[in-house]
């Protein structure tokens, strides 16, 4: 159970991710993408006239079905499977970030940012709405995310998923090193 | 009933995210820093898993659960990967979270990411509204 408990090691999640490919191809002929689910959720709710929107999408509901156990994985691992503290980060990641502003390294998001009482400042708006928009909006422009594109398109040995994958890694980079020190003195 | 397999395997997914701290807006700063291999490595140890797995079912025709054979989903390119991909790289510095973690953030008890998720979905949704006058 101690071993459990554990933030688990690269080499432990990432092949068991990878594993993930075949076995929604050997259960249903799915390809894994997560991204796609909010297309579905949009589809089913907000379907607006949109051509985009206007399919069956009671055909793709496994997606549905598979990011609802994201969810409910999240609460298994965190309130039966781990034992809580701050991430064992870089120092040096700590020390650019506390330079930035970012106070609070106690858990696996700044609550100084990410919370409630954030969300009508202007920075947390930012990091909270903005963002969340632009992940929307990238994804499906993209034609897919890091599970869509970066895993199943790059295991597929498909090109443009390796094109993709390179601009989410360049837009990363230069949002980071560049946006990111404005973005947070917000 | 046929969908609980998927359910499942969500919730696996959404274990290994937590516990590897994938979900986590530090480890993604640590990524794009430069300052840890632990994104890369898991990244890259998926790709590898992934497309053993694949070539693994290629090689020996396997069949799903339901004995159709497999077929995998061309990808055609479109400058969508480019532009699209820029501005969800750009999203997803800003919230250390790609649409999987945002889903497990909200399980691990991070309420106010449900808001994120919602702009996400507006996001998607944004996108569909002026997909045709968008360069592809």
């Amino acid at each position: 159970m101690d071993i459990i408990k554990q933030p688990w090691p690269w080499y432990i999640a990432g092949p068991l991710i990878g594993l993930i490919v075949p076995a929604l191809l050997l259960l249903g002929n799915k390809a894994f993408g997560i991204s796609s689910s909010l297309r579905h959720i949009c589809a089913a709710c907000i379907p607006a006239n949109i051509s985009f929107f206007k399919y069956d999408w009671k055909k793709e509901s496994w997606n549905l079905f598979f990011v609802a156990g994201i969810m409910a994985g999240g609460f298994i691992a965190t309130y039966f499977l781990s034992a809580p503290g701050p991430v064992n980060l870089n120092p040096n990641t700590i020390i650019a970030l506390k330079q930035l502003g970012v106070k609070d390294f106690s858990g696996l998001l700044p609550h100084d940012i990410f919370s409630f009482s954030q969300l009508l400042t202007i920075r947390g708006f930012i990091f909270i709405v903005i963002g969340g928009f632009l992940v929307g909006f990238g994804t499906r422009y993209a034609g897919g995310c890091t599970s869509g594109h970066a895993i199943m398109g790059i295991s597929s040995l498909q090109w443009p998923s390796l094109v993709a994958t390179c601009c989410f890694m360049i837009g990363g980079f230069v949002t980071t090193w560049f946006i990111l020190p404005y973005l947070l003195q917000f | 009933m046929k969908n609980i397999k998927f359910l499942i395997l969500g919730i696996l997914f959404g274990i290994i995210l937590v516990k590897s701290q994938v979900i986590s807006w530090f480890r993604i700063q640590e990524m794009f820093r430069l300052q840890a291999f632990h994104m890369y490595g898991i990244i890259g140890s998926a790709i590898i898993v992934g497309m053993i797995s694949i070539f693994i079912i290629k090689k020996l025709q396997l069949k799903t659960i339901h004995h159709e054979s497999i077929v995998i989903p061309k990808k055609k390119f479109h400058w969508g990967n480019v532009y699209g991909g820029l501005i969800f790289g750009l999203g997803w510095a800003i919230t250390g979270a790609c649409p999987g973690p945002l889903f497990a953030q909200i399980g691990s008890g991070f309420m106010v990411i449900s808001i994120t998720l919602l702009s996400a979905i507006a996001g998607t949704w944004f996108y569909g509204l002026i997909q045709k006058k968008l360069p592809h």
